[in-house]
């Protein structure tokens, strides 16, 4: 169950922030610099700019070649590592729950027979015990 | 047979992670299906081709709890605690931890039941001791799943297709 290697730990540990969080959700619309980032955020760019360094050091956002703008952009290669272990955990906890759901319809349809056969003996014998 | 329900994932303090689901049966079944052995080693099962060898439940505040897994390649899991909260058929809190110590230290795992319209709604509460025990449990990967918060995530991850 463990992931293997430090990057995918850096990775959570860079996605378990709100504001990280949405840093990447703006990104994955397209390149965008440091001063476009922190406008939605009522954050300063000093702010911004160490959320932008988790981010690169967990390697989910590179900065662009060009000088003056020096554009982050989304690298989706680790989100996507992420992710399947992710989807691998939910879908242990999913196959554990679908497990309960079969478990308990069995479980009603017993509880059902058993009422029934409850009602049926409670039934007067002459009306409904069919001769044999 | 109708849709499954979603599992639901949050994160509402930085002790806790939340998982909620919604099963179609009374309260009263799901608690036994929590509390009883030989319910609870035909669902609680984890990853395919895992068992549950061992089950025990005393289950009482103060009692203890023992489960242990197997994989059909011969590993094992094991973790185990001691209840502090039965009050059948909404509630259930217990300590747990696991034989790797994957959460540094125990977690208390709080599970409620609420019954509404014949369905129930399970809402487990999983506290961390600490916050450094938590952020040591983010280190090892395994519930960093959930600090991440699934919901939220999947929200990026379909932005991130799209663009």
């Amino acid at each position: 169950m463990k992931p293997s290697g430090y990057s995918l730990d850096a990775t959570f540990a860079a996605l378990a922030d709100p504001t990280r969080r949405a840093i990447l959700a703006r990104l994955a619309t397209g390149e965008a610099t440091v001063s476009e980032l922190a406008e939605p955020f009522a954050m300063t760019q000093p702010a911004i700019s160490k959320h932008l360094k988790v981010l690169e050091r967990a390697g989910l956002i590179t900065r662009g070649r060009e000088a003056q703008r020096r554009p982050r952009k989304l690298e989706p290669r680790p989100l996507a590592e992420a992710t399947d272990w992710i989807e691998r955990y939910r879908k242990i906890w999913e196959a554990n729950y679908q497990r309960l759901d079969a478990l308990l319809q069995e479980m009603k349809s017993t509880q059902r027979k058993a009422v029934d056969e409850l009602v049926n003996a409670a039934k007067p014998k002459s009306k409904n015990r069919k001769r044999k | 047979m109708t849709k499954t329900e979603t599992l639901k994932l949050t994160t509402p303090t930085d002790r806790d992670a939340v998982i909620t689901r919604v099963v179609d049966a009374p309260r009263g079944m799901v608690f036994d299906a929590y509390t009883k052995p030989e319910l609870l080693q035909r669902w609680m099962l984890g990853p395919p081709g895992w068992t549950m060898p061992v089950c025990e439940i005393d289950l009482r505040v103060g009692g203890k709890y023992r489960y242990e897994w197997r994989s059909a390649e011969g590993e094992t899991m094991g973790m185990g605690g001691t209840f502090s909260e039965v009050v059948r058929p909404v509630r259930l809190v217990a300590t747990q931890v696991f034989d790797q110590d994957w959460t540094s230290g125990e977690t208390i795992v709080a599970t409620d039941i609420v019954e509404k319209n014949g369905k129930s709604t399970i809402t487990t509460t999983i506290r961390f001791a600490s916050r450094e025990a938590r952020d040591a449990a983010l280190q090892t990967g395994m519930t960093t799943g959930m600090e991440a918060g699934f919901e939220r995530l999947e929200e990026l991850l379909k932005e991130t297709a799209r663009g």
